[in-house]
């Protein structure tokens, strides 16, 4: 089944300075949103593959959205992160069926690479809700520097039989990162953790 | 007066498929462009702020060809615009204002001579306020398929002494638009009214 999308939308943002140091190059994030109908809305329905399928399908578009906007070559993307918000008359498994089998291998074939997990959040929601997104390093988990989130909100979305799903990809870690930990010039990459 | 300081700039893309109704065969974009700056005028009563809207002009115009860029580049397809400013706490309602003359000059100076007047809205916030930014036809006002608005915000802006300054540019009517009034296609496009 594809996805009935009604809205895309695509965030990047910029952050050029930060307590008053300059930030060159400056971090960036990018952050790309579908709106899609709920086909399972207002009933229980046993087989989630649906989904699924629907999660393989906005990974790839997702992820390609965000490394376009970014303007940078797929091996540029140094994190990434997807969440999604369910309208009232879904339930949080269809997040976790959209969200979990099939979105993240087409996410990074969009990335190159990305052996670390895609840290990941959900939740129930109505229009307007906040939605924060978990990034992490792509290729090492445990690269302190890119620890971060990013949040996205929508005025009209989700509506009740709709679903709102995030993925997020950036080019860089924290503005000022200085909590020491493992560096992503040390990472290895290789068991998606260090 | 130096430059205006950037700590941020998001840069934000809808498109809209549909809301219910037909699916439109070219979607409708919605695009926003936001600077988070510093406030030259924070904390102290200015009398004189008139100068700071010169500093203004190359960030406007810098803004407004990221619009067109984001938007696929071509200026001519743009079709509706607007702008606004949240002044952080410790500004007034008047450093807002300064927005009004170089963002309106520096869409039109892009698009090559808009004839109507650019809708705004402003007001005094804290970090994470929103900020309904109104949009109008570029060329007459009184078309009432292109009344629209495209909401903004960051959960980190406006600091007390920061203001957020937007653009928005979108390439057509609401995406269901079918209540009436002054139609595109009937404009005259000389007065800047109809």
């Amino acid at each position: 089944m594809k996805a009935d999308i009604r809205k895309i939308a695509v965030w990047v943002e910029e952050t050029h300075r930060e307590m008053g140091r300059d930030i060159a190059p400056a971090t960036r994030k990018a952050v790309a949103v579908a709106v899609i109908a709920n086909p399972f809305a207002g009933r229980y329905v046993e087989d989630l593959t649906d989904l699924m399928e629907i999660g393989a399908e906005l990974g790839g578009l997702l992820g390609d959205r965000c490394v376009r906007a970014l303007g940078i070559e797929p091996h540029q993307a140094e994190s990434y992160g997807k969440a999604a918000m369910v309208g009232e008359n879904g339930e949080l498994e269809h997040a976790a069926a959209i969200l979990h089998p099939k979105l993240g291998a087409p996410l990074r074939a969009a990335v190159e690479k990305g052996a670390a997990l895609v840290p990941s959040s959900k939740k129930m929601g109505g229009p307007g809700q906040d939605l924060d997104v978990p990034l992490g390093h792509k290729d090492a988990a445990y690269v302190r520097s890119h620890f971060d989130g990013v949040e996205v909100r929508m005025n009209d979305a989700p509506r009740a039989n709709e679903i709102m799903v995030a993925v997020a990809v950036t080019d860089s870690g924290r503005p000022l990162p200085r909590v020491g930990g493992l560096k992503a010039s040390e990472a290895e990459g290789k068991d998606g953790l260090r | 007066m130096p430059e205006p300081e950037i700590r941020k700039l998001l840069t934000v893309v809808e498109e809209i498929r549909h809301e219910g109704g037909p699916r439109a065969e070219r979607p409708l974009l919605r695009a926003a462009a936001v600077a988070v700056i510093k406030n030259p005028f924070a904390g102290r009563y200015e009398p004189e702020i008139q100068g700071f809207m010169e500093d203004l002009k190359p960030l406007g115009l810098m803004m407004a060809r990221r619009l067109v860029e984001a938007l696929g580049g071509d200026p001519a397809r743009v079709e509706g615009y607007g702008k606004g400013a949240i002044v952080g706490a410790a500004g007034e309602l008047e450093h807002g204002a300064l927005w009004h003359a170089p963002g309106g000059y520096a869409m039109r100076e892009v698009l090559g001579g808009a004839k109507a007047i650019v809708p705004s809205a402003k007001k005094v916030g804290g970090a994470g306020a929103r900020l309904d930014v109104p949009v109008t036809h570029v060329n007459a006002s009184y078309v009432r398929s292109h009344f629209d608005s495209m909401e903004i915000g960051l959960n980190d802006a406006p600091r007390a002494d920061e203001m957020v300054l937007v653009l928005v540019m979108t390439t057509g009517p609401r995406v269901h638009s079918r209540s009436g009034g002054l139609e595109a296609w009937d404009i005259k496009g000389e007065d800047g009214l109809r």
